[in-house]
This record gives C-alpha cells, sequence and structure tokens, in this order.
C-alpha cells in the first residue's frame, strides 16, 4: 500500500480495523520516518522497543472496539509517562523517570493505542517557539528555518511531518493552538477541567490543560474523546458524562451565530490575517451561519493579566525542583541554601528563570496587590467579556495568531515580542474556555495559517462542528515536502 | 469558698507589669489519612514510609482534600463554640526547606474554615472567657534530622502532609498559670470530641506562644515576640516567665523591644532570638491553584453538630446537678473524657460523693505514680465501685481499704475475695468488741486507774491495744464508744 503515515489518524484506524495494514507495520513505519527526522529534533526519548511489544500484542489479539485500536503515539515531554523518562524539556527533570502514568496518557492507553516516544517541549512549556528547550530548538517541517511554534512545538513537528498519526499537548497560553497554526494542524486546548491535570508537569495551574493535535477535525474529536473524563484525583477535573465526539461529529452549522470580535483587529497586524479571518467569515457564511460583531472590550488587558498570574502560579509549581528528592542537583553548594541556588540555576533555563522571578516578585508582600490581586480581578472581567457575549452568540471566529511561523533565533533576544505571539490565544485560557486552531489558508510565503474558534464551556461539539464544516469547505491542504529525510 | 484574687506580674523597680500572652496551637487533626493524600498518619512508623507521590510533591501531582480532616475541623470550631465558615480558601505559603517538598505549605490564610470562638477556663479566681480568633486547616512539614551523620541531613517525610489545625487565641490570657488551664481546657475539648489526641510527647500538639508586657493598668499592649513551637506545657510555662523578665528588664533599662522570632532552650531555660522582623520571611501567600474554595453545606454543619458528644462544661454542670459533687470535684472529674467515663460507672454503681473522694485520692495518686492513663488502671471501674461501697456500707475501714486497695492493684482481684481471702472484714459486732475490750482493760489494770485518774493521753493506748488485737479489724467508731463506755464505768 502507499505511505500509511500521511494519512489521517480517522483513516488509519479504518486500515487497522480492516486489516489493511497491522499495527506493528504501522509502529515500523512510523520508526522508520522518526529515523530519518533527526533533522527536526522532535523526539527527546524514544521507546520502539516497548512500542513494537505493545504492537505485536495488538496483532496477536486485536480488539477492533476500541477508540485507538493499535496506535502507536508520540506525547509531549510534560506528560509523566511510566517507567519513561519524563523531563518536560528541562535540564533538572533531565534523569526523571516516573513510577506512574498520567491519567491522560493513560486514557489513551486505555482506549487501544501505545507510546511511540516524548516530543520535544519548550521548558517547563514555557515558550512559543520552542527554543527554551534544555533539548534544543524543534525545527518546523514547513522550512528548515522556522520555529514549529511552541510550546507544544515538538508535538505540532512531529504531526505535521509525520512522526505521530496524532498527537497530544499541553496549552496554558496558546502552546497547543500556535503551534497547530504554525503546522498547519488541528489544535484544540478544551474546557479547564475536561481533561485530568493529574500527571502533568504543572507550569500555571489554573491554566493549563491538555488537549489533542491532529490532521483533521474528525481525528480531534476522536483524541479528544479518549484522553477526557473526569478524574477524581484532580480536584478541578469536571465531573460530566463523557461525549461521543467523534460520533456526534456533525457539518450542518446553518443558523449558528458567530460572534465577530472587534477587539481582535490588533495594530501592525499583517494584512494577510485580516485576509485570512476574511475568508474565515466568508466561509461560515456561505455554510448558513450568521455573522455577528461583538466586543470583548477587556482583551487588551489579557496578555499582561496572563504575564502576571501564570508566573505567579509557576513561580510557586517550580519550587519543588530543589534538587532534594528526585531530578537534577548540583554537585557544588556547601549547605542547604548553596545547593538550592547551584541546583536551581544549573538546572533551569533562562525563559524559566526569568518567569520564576516575575512570579515570585508579583506575589511579594507591598506588590501582590498591585499586580496578583488586581490581575485576578481583570481576569474575572475578561471572563465576564465572554459570559456577556455568548449569551448571544454560539462561538467566537479569531485569528490563531498575529502571523504565521517566524524563523529560528528571530525573537530569542526579545521576550516581549514573543510573548505578543500569545495575544489571540491567552484570553481563552484565563476564562476556562474551549478553543480550536484551524488551518485556514497561507501566507505569501507559503507557510500555513490558522483561525481559532473558540466555544462556550464544554461546548467542544459545537466548535468541533463548525471546524468540521469549515473543514470541508476550506480547500487548505498541507503541503510540507519532505527536505530532512 | 473565698476566691482567690489574680495575682500574677511581673515586678520592676519602676512597677508592676502584666504579661499578655496570644498562643497559637497547631493540634494534629485525628484521621486514618492525611490532608491532601491517602498516606497513613500512624505515628511511629519507620523513616519515610507514610509518604505518597503527592507528599513527596513529585512532577504532576495534585492534593484532593481529606474530607474526614475538614468533619474534624468542623467538630472542634463547634466544641469552640466558632463561627464556621460555610466558604474558605486554601492558601499556599510558599518557603524552601529540604523537609518542605513542595517548595510550599498548603494553608488557610484569608479565609479560615473557622472563625471567632471562646473557651472557658475554671481558676481559681473565677472564670475566665478566652477568646478564639480563628482556626485553620493547614499540612504538616516533614522532619529534617540533622544529628545521624556530621556532614548530612536526613529527611522523614512520615509527617509531611499530615492535616493540622492551628487554633490562634486572642492576646486574652495573663499568666502562666492560665496557659496551663487554656492548654488542658483545648485538650480536653478535642479529646472529647476524638479530633485530636492530644499527645504533647508525640508532637500531637505544640504551640507558638506570643508575649508582651505593659504595665499594670496600661490600655495599649507592647511589642510582643513570638516563640515558636514549644511542645509542652512546662516549656511553655518557663518560656513565658523568661521572657516576660527579659522584656521587663529592657524596659526598666529605657530600651526597645524588637518584633521578633525568638526559640526557646529547653536547656538554658531561656529564648533566643531567632529572625527579627525584618528577616522574616515573604511568604507570598496566594490561593493554591490546585484547589477548589471549599464549601461547606450547612446541613452537614448541623448533622455534625448534632453528633457532637457532650463536653466538659456541660458535663461538669450536670456532674454537680446529678451527683452532688463540688465545682472543684467536677471539674477534675470532667477534665478527661476517659475519667468521666470510669466516674460515671463507678458512681452508679456506689457512693457518688465518696466514690470522687477515693477516685481523686487513691486512685489518682496511683496512677500518677505509675504514669498511667486511666484507661491502663489496673483496677477496673466495677471492682472499685465496690471497693467504695464496702467502704460505705462499713464492710471495711478507710484504713483496711487502703490495703485492699494496694493488693488490688497488684493483684487484679475484686475486693470481695481480697477481703474475703485475707479476712480483712470489719469487727463491727459489739458484743465481740466488748469481750476484747475488756480483756484488754482487765489485763492492763494500771494504765486504766491512771486514765481515770486525769490522763486521758491513754484512749490512743487502748484503741493501739485494740487494733492490735483485732488484726485492725476493729470497727474504729465503735472501738471508741464501747472503749469510752467501758472506762466510764
Amino acid at each position: 500500500m502507499t505511505d500509511i503515515t500521511n494519512q489521517s489518524l480517522n483513516e488509519i484506524i479504518e486500515n487497522v480495523k480492516t486489516k489493511k495494514v497491522s499495527s506493528t507495520e504501522l509502529t515500523k513505519a512510523y520508526i522508520k520516518n522518526i529515523e530519518s527526522a533527526k533533522k527536526l529534533n522532535v523526539f527527546v526519548t524514544t521507546t520502539f522497543d516497548q512500542a513494537l511489544d505493545k504492537a505485536k500484542q495488538f496483532d496477536k489479539k486485536p480488539n477492533f472496539d476500541q477508540l485507538l485500536p493499535g496506535i502507536p503515539l508520540a506525547v509531549k515531554d510534560l506528560f509523566c509517562t511510566e517507567n519513561t523518562k519524563t523531563t518536560a524539556g528541562s535540564n533538572i527533570l533531565n534523569n526523571f523517570i516516573p513510577s506512574y502514568e498520567s491519567t491522560v496518557t493513560k486514557n489513551l492507553w486505555d482506549n487501544g493505542s501505545f507510546l511511540l516516544g516524548k516530543l520535544n517541549c519548550d521548558e517547563f512549556a514555557m515558550g512559543s517557539s520552542n527554543e527554551t528547550s534544555h533539548y534544543g530548538n524543534v525545527i518546523n517541517p514547513v522550512g528548515d528555518q522556522l520555529v514549529p511554534g511552541g510550546s507544544s512545538g515538538g508535538s505540532s513537528s512531529a504531526l505535521a511531518a509525520d512522526l505521530t498519526p496524532a498527537t497530544i499537548g499541553t496549552d496554558t497560553g496558546g502552546s497547543i493552538r500556535q503551534p497547530a497554526s504554525f503546522t498547519g494542524t488541528v489544535g484544540l486546548k478544551p474546557t479547564y477541567g475536561l481533561c485530568s491535570r493529574w500527571g502533568i508537569v504543572a507550569f500555571a495551574s489554573s491554566l493549563d490543560q491538555a488537549g489533542p493535535m491532529t490532521k483533521t477535525i474528525k481525528d480531534c474529536a476522536i483524541m479528544l474523546e479518549s484522553m477526557s473524563g473526569f478524574d477524581e484525583k484532580d480536584s478541578t477535573s469536571i465531573n460530566k458524562k463523557k461525549e461521543q465526539y467523534s460520533k456526534n461529529l456533525k457539518d450542518n452549522i446553518k443558523g449558528l451565530k458567530i460572534g465577530i470580535p472587534k477587539e481582535y483587529r490588533v495594530d501592525n497586524m499583517p494584512k494577510e490575517i485580516d485576509e485570512l479571518w476574511e475568508k474565515g467569515k466568508k466561509i461560515l457564511k456561505n455554510l448558513g451561519a450568521q455573522l455577528i460583531d461583538i466586543s470583548l472590550p477587556h482583551t487588551k488587558y489579557a496578555l499582561p493579566t496572563y504575564y502576571i498570574v501564570a508566573p505567579a502560579e509557576a513561580s510557586s509549581n517550580l519550587a519543588r525542583y530543589d534538587g532534594v528528592r528526585y531530578g537534577y542537583r548540583s554537585k557544588q553548594g556547601k549547605d542547604l541554601i548553596e545547593m538550592y541556588e547551584k541546583t536551581r540555576s544549573e538546572g533551569f533555563g533562562d525563559e524559566v528563570k526569568r518567569r520564576i522571578l516575575i512570579g515570585t516578585y508579583v506575589l511579594s508582600s507591598g506588590y501582590y496587590d498591585a499586580y496578583y490581586l488586581k490581575a485576578q480581578k481583570v481576569r474575572q472581567l475578561i471572563k465576564k467579556d465572554f459570559d456577556d457575549s455568548f449569551k448571544k452568540i454560539d462561538a467566537i471566529l479569531t485569528p490563531s495568531t498575529p502571523s504565521s511561523a517566524f524563523k529560528i533565533g528571530e525573537k530569542t533576544n526579545d521576550p516581549v515580542s514573543m510573548y505578543l505571539n500569545d495575544i489571540f490565544t491567552v484570553p481563552v485560557n484565563l476564562a476556562g474556555l474551549p478553543a480550536l486552531s484551524l488551518p485556514a489558508g497561507v501566507d505569501k510565503q507559503s507557510y500555513p495559517l490558522g483561525l481559532q474558534l473558540i466555544g462556550k464551556a464544554l461546548d467542544e461539539q459545537k466548535i468541533l462542528n463548525i471546524g468540521y464544516a469549515f473543514e470541508k469547505n476550506c480547500g487548505f491542504k498541507n503541503e510540507i515536502k519532505k527536505w530532512w529525510s | 469558698m473565698s476566691k482567690e484574687k489574680f495575682d500574677y506580674f511581673i515586678k520592676g523597680e519602676k512597677g508592676k507589669y502584666e504579661v499578655v500572652i496570644g498562643l497559637e496551637v497547631h493540634a494534629q487533626v485525628l484521621s486514618k489519612s492525611k490532608l491532601f493524600s491517602g498516606s497513613s498518619t500512624k505515628f511511629g512508623a519507620d523513616p519515610n514510609n507514610q509518604v505518597s507521590l503527592i507528599d513527596s510533591a513529585f512532577p504532576g501531582m495534585l492534593p484532593v482534600i481529606n474530607g474526614e480532616c475538614v468533619n474534624q475541623a468542623v467538630r472542634t470550631g463547634l466544641g469552640l463554640n466558632a463561627k464556621i465558615n460555610n466558604y474558605s480558601v486554601f492558601d499556599r505559603k510558599n518557603y524552601f526547606y529540604a523537609d518542605l517538598p513542595q517548595g510550599y505549605q498548603i494553608s488557610q490564610y484569608k479565609n479560615p474554615i473557622v472563625g471567632e470562638g471562646k473557651v472557658l477556663l475554671d481558676m481559681p479566681y473565677g472564670s475566665k472567657e478566652i477568646g478564639i480568633e480563628r482556626l485553620h486547616l493547614e499540612q504538616d512539614a516533614g522532619k529534617s534530622i540533622h544529628d545521624m551523620d556530621p556532614s548530612n541531613t536526613y529527611v522523614d517525610l512520615n509527617r509531611s502532609g499530615i492535616a493540622l489545625m492551628e487554633i490562634v487565641s486572642k492576646p486574652d490570657l495573663r499568666s502562666p498559670d492560665e496557659v496551663n488551664a487554656y492548654i488542658k481546657k483545648l485538650r480536653s475539648i478535642m479529646r472529647y470530641l476524638g479530633t485530636c489526641d492530644g499527645n504533647m510527647q508525640e508532637g500531637s500538639l505544640r504551640a507558638d506562644v506570643n508575649v508582651s508586657v505593659r504595665k499594670e493598668g496600661d490600655k495599649n499592649f507592647g511589642t510582643r515576640c513570638e516563640i515558636k513551637n514549644v511542645n509542652s506545657i512546662k516549656f511553655m510555662q518557663m518560656a513565658i516567665e523568661y521572657e516576660a523578665t527579659r522584656q521587663v528588664e529592657l524596659i526598666e533599662n529605657g530600651k526597645k523591644i524588637d518584633q521578633e522570632t525568638r526559640l526557646f532552650d529547653t536547656k538554658k531555660n531561656e529564648t533566643r532570638s531567632m529572625r527579627s522582623k525584618e528577616d522574616a520571611h515573604d511568604y507570598r501567600y496566594f490561593p493554591d491553584p490546585d484547589l477548589l474554595p471549599l464549601k461547606i453545606e450547612q446541613k452537614l454543619i448541623d448533622d455534625l453538630k448534632k453528633s457532637l458528644p457532650e463536653l466538659p462544661d456541660k458535663k461538669k454542670e450536670r456532674f454537680i446537678k446529678e451527683y452532688g459533687l463540688n465545682a472543684y470535684e467536677a471539674n477534675v472529674l470532667v477534665s478527661e473524657k476517659e475519667i468521666s467515663d470510669y466516674y460515671e460507672e463507678v458512681a452508679k454503681l456506689s457512693d457518688k460523693k465518696l466514690a470522687a473522694t477515693w477516685m481523686m485520692g487513691d486512685l489518682f495518686a496511683m496512677l500518677n505514680d505509675r504514669g498511667l492513663d486511666i484507661s491502663k488502671s489496673p483496677i477496673s471501674a466495677k471492682h472499685f465501685a465496690e471497693l467504695v461501697q464496702a467502704i460505705k456500707s462499713g464492710e471495711i475501714s478507710g484504713r483496711i481499704a487502703k490495703e485492699v486497695f494496694e493488693i488490688m492493684v497488684e493483684s487484679g482481684d475484686n475486693p470481695k475475695k481480697i477481703i474475703e481471702s485475707k479476712g480483712m472484714k470489719q469487727q463491727s459486732d459489739p458484743k465481740e468488741l466488748e469481750k476484747m475490750i475488756n480483756e484488754i482493760l482487765s489485763k492492763n489494770k494500771d494504765k486504766v486507774d491512771q486514765y481515770k485518774a486525769g490522763k486521758e493521753k491513754l484512749f490512743g493506748f487502748f484503741v493501739g491495744q485494740v487494733m492490735k488485737l483485732s488484726d485492725g479489724k476493729a470497727n474504729p467508731q465503735l472501738t471508741n464508744e464501747i472503749l469510752k463506755k467501758l472506762l466510764k464505768g
């Protein structure tokens, strides 16, 4: 048969179910791709032997009723995987092998899939270009000079380069949607609490959410269904009935009201982004949706709010990496304090240190009210903007990012311009809402661009449906030449 | 009963100083598992044997509140006559230490689970109310062990994550005696409730002590010092005495008291500066984003309230009414639930008043000598009641009773058996006694004559002879009566 790895997850599942391909053949095909794609620096760890064992086991005793029958999957190296090294892209966890499996990955394995390897990411998911990883930057298959986005840059690259049939990432301020947009793939950040955070290396607890990254909307629905679900081990997990997103996928969106927020038309936004947005509106209109101008007045405060809340939580979440119980410990240091200082200085990279410092500062006595408390209040206002709008609309359409993939090194010395990349994605995390990034077109350099669909809390099905209809009528095709192999 | 007057002041050269004390008591919640994990809380396990991935703060681990600990805090709040807050928040208190795996302690800062309440103390100068400021739930830290190795510190995380209640008093205490009474009362209430075992040796109850002094009659508080982590009442009292005296000396010498945290050195009996206010940690408290605010339904509070046991104050009133005890006796007998249970069992089967006297006398003295709790008493309540009844009925004298008591302690036998087998029954037959006394009198004619001539001191001699002859079993009261009668004749 032809190269199975450039098919969608859904097609691959069909091929496995109809025995056109075995799990072992499938796994071998991905291993071959991965081995010839070392230039992309996508994997931190591969688990080929273990994957082949699992594939053989599946082929011996296949269960085709599962959602992910015999499917090998690579996942972001932020998910703790039992007996497989988990680094979070950091030197401080360079030698860390968890004795436990994150709930989300366990859900995936319970649905028939198995681990192919761990994907590079920005250190502790802090970054928008996958350049902060201790394991080196990841290259975007779209072009050898381009970043894949971040922090789930290894995930987006692996997916776009056919190194995994689908994958998962985490999204704290856009870390799924922005890399999806940069690689012409689909990325979904679910409603906060839909996927368990248990066993995921924490960045900012009130914002972190795991989600699927796939080639198509249908794949996205399958993955979301497989990974989500209530978990009593996570106090912020939402206790609700599991939904069958893939089965309930519909492409009829006639009469749905789509909000167009005027605040997302920012200064200096490239013309191409504006044109892409117009194109999106037109497609939805042609499908029978109704476009409604809305206002989300506090949008402009979202980025500064995010860059107070997220570092504050991170500064505390990362305090546990102290060299005492696990992970990297500096051999220097005469006493406890010096051991801490050396361990953390040598263990963390610059961006992580920057955010720990910011976070520590905004929580300090005398600054707490002016920064952290104020940010929490603004966060409520941002959420209220969405709540108010959603009384009259079904979903919101915006661009995913203010630009296409940028060049490696282009923004590394300018953290603020790097942070600006998240301008369209962070409000969603602050409000805890679900949002989907869809590939929608290319810029004049033929780099992919994405549009974002934001839904009401727990309204994943609706934005998937809109995305499904959109995908069928958009005509986008990701044309990546395999220049690396 | 005349009441004593409160009189605890530190005397300086320029006058008397009142000591103002507030306590932050850390009480370990009685619960099978820890505040946010399923690990056991049992005391005395080998190091690091009761530690989950959550307690040791592995990546991606999340806390989940233990409902039983919440219930225990609510019960305690109700026992302190306090307001239970339907909405409370867990915060992170951030600081680095080797035995604090998360790098923060989960505690409650601005919104504690329990608000203001009060505790009543019985002092020799009357009843005194001590205000409770708040009670909040928090995690305990692990333990750093510095003396196992010259160059390394060992860490035991068994305690890490165990639930503590921090009970903060208002600055209403005025003397070491009041602190003693307050801690004992708190401990008693929590033991009645079953919310804390109050075991100070195992560290289940310890306190930070805030001390300041002011001239007698002053309205404003002085600058306070906080003495950290004192784990016995005796040490608290010693620390307060030392600290108050130190502060008075500073004031009298025209010096300023620095607001600071101090440590009590139990070997040298002095407090030492640990860190000044300037060096105080900035704990960067903020709401823990891993936990939702704690919402407690009114129904749960009402249900817990209904299921509370009778608490010491109520029981004391009842003991006075029902058993005719005086306030002092009632107070002693309700101090521990086990003591009150023992007493009630004894009182049901014997004379209530005599039972109280004998319990507070010989029984407590024996338990105290042997360092035993009443639950471990070698004499059961039933046997003790039989002993009390034997005294009451005149079967044995008080003196013999003491002997029987000793044998009961050693043998665990019931008093009837001991009295019978050793023939300890009191000689109360007047005829027998008269016969015996006549015998003695006729053998000691000279002494009888001396007595009749006015040497009345000899009465004791005759009593002694009767006791000697009867092996101490002669009923003393009857003996007295018959002797008097016969000596007159």
